[in-house]
């Protein structure tokens, strides 16, 4: 049983329906909230409604005797001044890295941070009573825009700094050794005239990841250890970055993550609140909750994405690409989030995707400013850049005048060629773009497409067809330990599994990867029916919580089953060694002489056998069992890939622009994933189906704004605009499969596939349908206002700025200003 | 999120509704549907001291003929307004602008009255029930009194409702046998409108003899796109006849400008809505 699943079963492919779904479906689980523990008392934080303030003075008094309040505290009360919040991605020797306090105690760095917390009997009474703190603030010039925060005199964010730079990391493979010199490829290019240079500048909006469970956490400090119940992506991390934090030691500490509804990496984070639910259970000695509202999750919780890109791509007149050259402003908000600092560079080895680049340069300046903090958010830095190249791409075939298909067919690696090192160093072990491709443009009807285009263009037609492409592919799998470690990550890629065998023959399998919404615990547990020849139902997932399944590093980065389901397949290797060995001792028979099939141990040539659930039982009464062992099946793996895992796809997308009101209508979506073996189709395609949502959404919907104070202003659900089923066609999704030669199952990650590649594919087809009009740019989200002002700016005509710092004054809720809740509607 | 304390009646009549809102005080709140008021009492944009529930009045709710109108109790569902037929046959328009109403769970819930009083630009039934001339039966402490939707608007968020009132029926004149469609452009499928156009026509050997034209969302209040309604009577109701007529849609407007369309843009969509309203209105 070391490579794929035993062929006589079949629960590797099969679209199960998932086991969780029943009980998330119908409510009958746990979230965070529903935790309610005798005596608990409920947290409530008082946030700042400025960006950028010196805090003068804190009266509580009022607070203090509002009714339930047991207590109002600052930094200061709790002696929490000093303490500071992890970031475990220093990304260059001398990264600026600020303390990022529990709660803002001299000066507020962004609108949202916390200044004060109320604690009070009930949630109600900590919510008024939180409306009763007055805090005084002398206001400070906020730091808004990333380029004027790089000037010579600019305003500082954290002035102790000298800087609002935060760190410049830089690839070179010319340097490097993994390709030649960028200046070098520019300067023959300019020198050429058989080539060209061409710059484009693109733009990644800020984005709030929007998880539908808000944060939250209970903190109980009543029995010997602390339990702290958290709805977050990473309960291990959280628990040894509590210990970092605030010296609670680790053996002290409990972490559940229980039911917890979605992250999208916003819920990767180690929480002020967190830290100050653990402190404030220690000082009281009773449970403390927090839970945030939806708006404080919008403002407050971290956002993504937010970078400025400028791109040089040089390249033959024949299409031929030579050099790609990378400078990117990446916005950190106020301070660094966890892994802040290095979701760009997670999108540094990914810009060149496809393409058989010889010269790739990567420039990234982080930059601080008075905004929301920025960390990972589904893809984190490869949607980034995957959008940038494929943009590019795109611009240069128009550029070339060659057909954008036939130009990336000129340059991606082909399937023969694989493995593949690219300019950046890495090995991409297996794909097949040409399969994907032909499949999703069969299916697309790209040929007929482009010709109703030809007809609407030459008709005049009021709506006009765009065809958009992106031939993606991304690293996901985070993981290989020594190559987060070359990179300065702090902390390991590893995961790990336990599998016990129960005497009744039923199996409980413990992993570190604890989900939150995926689908683990029965993606999981169709790989260990196959792995040890039990039936489905008989396999029990446990996770997320330490004293559980005590070692892990979590969910995110598309490494569930690369990594964890690794982890698992390798314990379970383990269980049937050892179930070999009494199987043979029980049989009489050699150890060479038995083989396992479907969950039967037989002496080769006979008739004889036995199922792993007698060897179980057989081991539990432990009556007799061979001399050199254990009575114990039971066994542990700890699982390090020595390779990221590479997914791609092809991903087209037509939408029809009604170029009177500028409507972007997404008429057709077609993608062809390659993402190795497939253990659950359905779970597969719900994956792509939620991932493409949230890259449409960042093409066509969703942006978090400034205004010029500094204030937030989609701070509800009527302000951020996500879509619903309703703005989406029905996708056409399928899969092909190369598999991995990476990891013993053949798979590879799928859960930010949809993510990273489908942003780029409709902004390609947004600007392809108006191309002809003259347009060349329209910046995300392409909302109906500013397509309409790209066709009139084509046409010569000029209009009004779009304000994209205002509320919408009637929408429902009336002028609502969220960080200004006192304020009334009339 | 959790609302901040307020006490909580539930009257059996409208007369003991108007009696507990004499009792509330300036603080008192109504609570209709609740789809507008219970957001912003969560996000706690509004404190009132009470609120009086609505909800158990069986007299504010239901549909019937009355005459030459057609009555509707101000806390009829936008579902049953959807779905009544005496609405599909004399009063289309109003039953197709509702049905664009946000959700499915919000039509159950929310109601022609609760919008009409809250009074929100973007909201969708201000416009038709401007364009239709309804009547709005306000009852108070001294008697109930009518009050026309054109004076009944008077500004953001506000109506001719005074304090210690309550909107009881909204009676529409039939307009049996005309045309009529509602345009909505908003930015997801369950958004407010950043603008609609509410059309009613009435087309006699293919020329517009009578013309009703309301606008969502595109000043303080609903507005009647009158200089719409002149330019449209008498013409052929063609393409090119309503397009010209629909230019003069921003006459009397004062659009907003905000982060999904600043008032050039919305005075733009304006004109191509109406332009697509009425074609569609008239068939």
């Amino acid at each position: 049983m070391t490579t794929t699943a035993d062929p006589t079963t079949l629960e590797f492919g099969k679209a199960r329906t998932r086991k969780e779904d029943a009980r998330l479906i119908t409510g009958r689980t746990k979230f965070t909230d529903a935790i309610n523990l005798h005596g608990m008392l409920h947290l409530h934080v008082v946030r700042s409604p400025l960006a950028h303030a010196t805090i003068t003075g804190v009266d509580k008094t009022a607070a203090e005797a509002s009714p339930g309040v047991i207590g109002v505290y600052t930094a200061a009360d709790l002696g929490v001044e000093g303490v500071g919040l992890p970031c475990a991605w220093p990304i260059t020797p001398d990264m600026k890295s600020p303390q990022r306090p529990l709660l803002a105690h001299t000066t507020v760095h962004f609108a949202g941070e916390g200044v004060a917390v109320v604690l009070a009997r009930s949630a109600a009474e900590a919510r008024d009573a939180a409306d009763l703190v007055e805090v005084d603030y002398e206001p400070l010039e906020p730091v808004l825009n990333m380029e004027d925060a790089l000037k010579e005199g600019a305003t500082l964010v954290h002035p102790d700094l000298g800087t609002n730079e935060n760190a410049t990391w830089v690839f070179d493979s010319g340097a490097a050794g993994t390709g030649s010199s960028i200046d070098e490829a520019i300067s023959a290019a300019e020198a050429d005239a058989d080539s060209i240079v061409l710059k484009r500048r693109f733009i990644q909006q800020r984005l709030i990841p929007a998880f539908m469970e808000p944060r939250a956490c209970v903190v109980d400090p009543t029995g010997e250890q602390i339990t702290v119940w958290a709805a977050t992506q990473v309960p291990h991390i959280l628990r040894t970055m509590t210990t970092v934090t605030l010296g609670v030691p680790e053996s002290k500490l409990r972490v559940i993550a229980p039911d917890v509804g979605g992250g999208f990496g916003g819920k990767i984070g180690v929480l002020p609140e967190e830290m100050l639910c653990v402190a404030l259970a220690q000082k009281t000695g009773k449970p403390i909750k927090w839970n945030e509202t939806r708006s404080e999750s919008l403002l407050a919780a971290h956002h993504g994405r937010d970078q400025i890109q400028d791109i040089t791509i040089t390249a033959k007149r024949d299409g031929t690409v030579t050099g790609l050259d990378v400078h990117l402003l990446a916005d950190m908000g106020a301070y660094l989030g966890l892994v802040g600092p290095g979701v760009p560079i997670l999108g540094a080895f990914m810009f060149n995707s496809i393409y058989k680049f010889p010269a790739l340069k990567f420039t990234c300046t982080n930059v601080f400013t008075t905004k929301t903090l920025t960390d990972a958010y589904r893809g984190a830095g490869r949607p980034e850049a995957t959008f940038a190249i494929e943009r590019i791409m795109d611009e240069l075939a128009v550029e070339l005048g060659i057909e954008p298909m036939e130009l990336r067919k000129k340059n991606w690696i082909t399937h023969e060629e694989f493995p593949f090192t690219t300019v950046v160093g890495l090995t991409y072990d297996s794909g097949n773009y040409e399969q994907a491709t032909a499949q999703a443009m069969e299916a697309f009807d790209y040929a007929g497409l482009r010709r109703e285009q030809e007809e609407r263009r030459a008709s005049g037609d009021k709506v006009q067809l765009g065809i958009g492409i992106s031939t993606f592919t991304e690293m996901c799998g985070l993981a290989p330990s020594r190559v987060l470690g070359s990179l300065s990550y702090g902390a390991g890629g590893w995961e790990a599994a336990s599998i016990r065998m129960l005497a009744t023959g039923k199996v409980e399998v413990i992993t570190g990867a604890s989900a939150h919404g995926q689908g683990h615990e029965t993606a999981f547990s169709q790989i260990v029916a196959d792995q040890l020849g039990v039936p489905f139902e008989d396999v029990e997932v446990l996770h997320g919580d330490t004293q559980i399944s005590p070692k892990g590093l979590d969910t995110y980065g598309s490494r569930s089953l690369v990594v964890g389901g690794i982890a698992i397949v390798k314990a379970a290797e383990k269980v049937v060694a050892k179930a070999k060995k009494i199987a043979a001792h029980l049989l009489e028979a050699s150890e060479d002489d038995i083989e396992f099939s479907g969950g039967t141990f037989t002496v080769k040539g006979t008739d004889k056998g036995k199922a792993i659930q007698e060897i179980a039982f057989a081991a539990f009464m432990a009556h007799d069992y061979p001399e050199d062992m254990e009575p114990n099946l039971d066994a542990d793996a700890v699982y390090d890939p020595e390779n990221f895992s590479y997914p791609h796809g092809t991903h087209l997308a037509a939408v029809e622009i009604d170029t009177e009101t500028g409507r972007v209508n997404l008429r057709k979506y077609v993608c062809v994933d390659d993402i190795g073996t497939v253990v659950n189709p359905l779970i597969v395609e719900g994956q792509v189906h939620g991932g493409l949502a949230q890259g449409i959404a960042q093409a066509l919907f969703e942006e978090a704004n400034y205004d010029d104070q500094g204030t937030l202003v989609n701070g509800t659900f009527v302000d951020y605009t996500l879509p619903s089923a309703a703005d989406l066609p029905s996708f056409d999704t399928s899969t092909v499969s190369t598999p991995a030669t990476s990891n013993p199952l053949g798979v590879k990650g799928v859960g930010e596939a949809g993510t990273i590649a489908s942003t780029p594919a409709i902004v390609n087809s947004v600007i392809d349908a108006l191309r002809h009009l003259g347009v060349t740019n329209v910046e995300m989200p392409c909302t109906s206002q500013r397509v309409w002002r790209a066709i009139q700016e084509a046409k010569g005509n000029t209009t009004q700025e779009t304000p994209i710092d205002t509320h919408s004054p009637g929408a429902g809720l009336g002028s609502i200003d969220p960080n200004n809740p006192q304020g009334e509607v009339q | 999120m959790i609302p901040s304390k307020f006490d909580y009646v539930k009257p059996a009549s409208v007369a003991e509704a108007v009696q507990a809102l004499a009792d509330g005080g300036d603080d008192a709140k109504i609570l209709a549907g609740g789809q507008s008021l219970i957001p912003v009492l969560r996000l706690r944009l509004a404190a009132p001291s009470v609120i009086i529930d609505l909800g158990g009045i069986a007299e504010l709710r239901g549909i019937r003929e009355d005459g030459d109108h057609i009555a509707i109790g101000a806390m009829t569902s936008y579902h049953d307004i959807v779905r009544d037929d005496l609405v599909k046959q004399h009063v289309a328009l109003l039953g197709q602008a509702t049905e664009t109403v946000a959700d499915n769970q919000v039509r159950h819930r929310g109601t022609l009255g609760g919008s009409l009083a809250h009074a929100d630009p973007a909201g969708d039934l201000g416009a038709p029930a401007l364009a239709l001339d309804a009547q709005m039966v306000i009852a108070g402490a001294s008697g109930t009194r009518t009050v026309g939707a054109a004076e009944f608007f008077v500004d953001y968020f506000t109506t001719a409702i005074g304090d210690g009132e309550i909107l009881t029926e909204i009676r529409f004149p039939k307009y049996t046998g005309w045309g009529s469609h509602y345009e909505k452009f908003n930015r997801t499928a369950q958004a407010w409108s950043m603008c609609a156009v509410a059309a009613a026509i009435k087309v006699d050997g293919g020329t517009i003899s009578e013309a009703r034209v309301g606008l969502t969302n595109m000043g303080t209040t609903p507005i009647r796109a009158t200089g719409v309604e002149q330019a449209l009577v008498g013409q052929p109701a063609t393409a090119d006849a309503v397009r010209a007529a629909a230019e003069r849609a921003t006459e009397g407007t004062a659009a907003p400008s905000d982060a999904d369309a600043a008032a050039d843009y919305r005075e733009h969509l304006a004109k191509v809505l109406t332009g697509r309203a009425v074609l569609a209105a008239a068939g």
